[in-house]
């Protein structure tokens, strides 16, 4: 599918929704309610309600420190809530681990890009195929059960390896990758697993700006393909630009939702981002205090 | 000075059966921190239950050898699932902690005196390899060529460790080059990354701790056969240390490397010692006593690691491209 036609399926998709925060969608592949996480007296997260649509790309955006990173974590399994469910494909994801989760096909990456340094590029792709017989103590000791699957896998690696430009590095040490690379092989690593939702932390951060166009391009290439994307994000022009429905999250909750154009002109936006809260005293601390967590 | 002497005692060391019992420790942490970036501080104890394993089944309770060495094994599995099932869930330091504090408080509880029943105390126990001496297939008399030469026994001694090495060398190896070995390296890198990628990490880390605590219990049971009787003093913290020692200056994370170090720090430690005893025999050192060379000892290997770490951080057949690729 074209990107045009997938975006334009897409915001169909969502035509009709009211852009109030926790609304609900047509086709929620992802369902939250009540996820609380409060780290000592300072509650990071306490989304009432949220659903993120299926085969859209949603973006979750805020000011530092509301919560978004933690809302990832909570939501990958890589933190556990102290109230709240959530649902995925209609599966109950409370209290699994992050390894079972990515295996109900939502796969993350990290705002701090996880590469296997010591690994080579192929052997970072290969780690993250599924179902693998040589990953099994015992299978691993008897080759023929794993080489022709091995084979399998090494080609749809490499295919993917070509789709993000990174086949010519196969044999290098992910550690020798630029930081953009980096990201790249991290996202094409998530889809060695065949999600069918990607969780991209900040897929920007760091990265130069000459491969920000083509990063984008391959964010809209996942919703092209039936993926559901959700991504934290800072920079408002990407936000805008590939976004089809944006989450804006502020000290923990879910303080507006909508299509880019509503939030442009959403004044609790605005008011969170740039308003009178950050004058009081005692704000900044805590800002720091989760700036540093996100670090 | 002899020189000759020096270097042929030192090669019977570097060859006999106490380095390849050390050889086989030295995998099963190659396994822990080279491949699985498990901080084990703690592989004396794995080697004190092995030994203890014969100790007990042998001496105690006058089992067959052969189900002793089972006895081994299954007490270092069940002290590695005692160490990772509480900690192999947090953070790396968690595990380092533990091992370091159970290998210690282990040796302690096999030498008090209410354990005397069962392990002898600070006594320990005597008379174990009755049954592989009788087993020996080779003639009795003296084997070797120019000075590096052993009797019957120890060479029965060295065939079955070495073997024993090698065969934990194959398994290493092909562990190691398989997708389970790459899911292994994944985890020294970044076990978040890996458990993103829906790979169940813990259960990888336990395999990994199992695997190489029953290879530092093997290497145990083995030393209690070479020696033929054990005591719980001669597991003292250091004895990790070393293995470590010998790890690193080996190449952590590549399959000869445990076993080079070993056989290059036995050999070192021999020379060192030889030189020092016999410089002090000829007089040339007055201001040493025979009682100071194991403290000077210590002080040499200090010094070999740091020199090692200054000038050749990868060890001897280490890779210095992967070593520095976090550096930077």
């Amino acid at each position: 599918m074209s990107s045009e036609a997938s975006a334009a399926q897409a915001a169909d998709r969502m035509a009709g929704v009211e852009p109030v925060p926790g609304v609900p969608k047509p086709d929620p592949i992802l369902k939250a309610t009540g996820v609380r996480r409060t780290f000592g007296g300072l509650t990071a997260v306490d989304v009432e309600h949220l659903e993120v649509q299926r085969g859209t790309i949603t973006a979750l955006i805020g000011p530092n420190g509301a919560g978004k990173s933690t809302l990832f974590n909570l939501l990958t399994g890589f933190d556990r809530v102290d109230a709240g469910e959530w649902s995925f494909e209609g599966r109950r994801l409370n209290g699994l681990g992050g390894h079972r989760v990515a295996r109900q096909g939502m796969v993350r990456t990290f705002q701090l890009t996880k590469a296997l340094t010591r690994l080579t590029v192929l052997d970072n792709m290969l780690l993250a195929a599924p179902g693998q017989v040589g990953e099994r103590f015992l299978g691993a000791l008897y080759p023929p059960a794993w080489r022709r699957q091995e084979a399998v896998q090494r080609e749809r690696a490499m295919d993917l390896l070509r789709r993000f430009k990174l086949d010519a590095k196969k044999d290098d040490l992910a550690g020798s990758l630029s930081g953009g690379q980096r990201k790249l092989l991290e996202m094409a690593r998530s889809l060695m697993v065949n999600p069918s939702m990607v969780m991209l932390d900040e897929p920007m951060a760091g990265v130069n700006p000459a491969l920000v166009q083509s990063l984008l391009g391959h964010i809209t290439a996942l919703r092209d393909e039936g993926m559901t994307v959700l991504f934290v994000e800072h920079d408002m022009d990407v936000i805008m630009g590939i976004s089809d429905w944006i989450v804006v999250l502020a000290q923990g909750q879910v303080i507006a939702e909508g299509r880019p154009e509503d939030i442009r002109s959403d004044e609790r936006v605005i008011d969170a981002y740039l308003g009178t809260q950050h004058d009081e005293p005692g704000r900044g601390g805590e800002a720091a205090r989760d700036a540093e967590e996100e670090a | 000075m002899d020189f000759w002497n020096i270097i042929s005692t030192s090669l019977t060391t570097a060859i006999g059966p106490v380095a390849a019992i050390y050889v086989l420790a030295a995998i099963g942490l190659n396994m822990h921190f080279g491949y699985t970036g498990l901080l084990n501080f703690g592989q004396v104890g794995f080697m004190l239950v092995g030994a203890y394993g014969v100790a007990v089944g042998v001496g105690t309770f006058g089992l067959s050898l052969w189900v002793a060495l089972l006895l081994s094994v299954a007490c270092a599995t069940v002290l590695a699932l005692l160490l990772g099932i509480p900690t192999l869930r947090l953070r790396a330091d968690y595990l380092a902690i533990s091992t370091i504090a159970l290998a210690e408080a282990l040796r302690l509880l096999y030498r008090a005196d209410f354990a005397r029943p069962l392990t002898g105390g600070v006594y320990g126990k005597q008379s174990l390899a009755a049954g592989f001496i009788a087993a020996n297939p080779i003639p009795s008399g003296r084997y070797g060529v120019a000075g590096v030469e052993f009797s019957a026994n120890q060479l029965w001694t060295m065939l079955v460790a070495w073997a024993l090495v090698a065969v934990a060398l194959v398994l290493t190896w092909a562990l190691m080059h398989s997708p389970w070995g790459r899911v292994i390296k994944g985890i020294r890198e970044d076990e978040d990354a890996v458990r993103s990628l829906g790979k169940d990490v813990f259960v990888y880390k336990m395999q990994s701790l199992v695997l190489g605590g029953v290879l530092g219990g093997v290497a145990g049971a083995m030393l209690a056969i070479h020696q033929q009787n054990i005591t719980p003093d001669q597991f003292m913290p250091q004895v990790t240390f070393y293995l470590w020692a010998m790890l690193l200056l080996g190449g952590a994370a590549r399959t000869f490397g445990a076993v080079l170090g070993p056989m290059v720090l036995w050999f070192l430690l021999t020379a060192f010692d030889e030189t020092l005893r016999s410089l002090l025999t000829i007089g040339a050192l007055p201001f040493l006593e025979g009682g100071d060379i194991g403290a000077l000892r210590h002080a040499f290997v200090g010094l070999a690691l740091v020199l090692l770490i200054v000038y050749r951080p990868q060890g001897l057949i280490g890779n210095r491209k992967e070593m520095l690729v976090n550096v930077k």
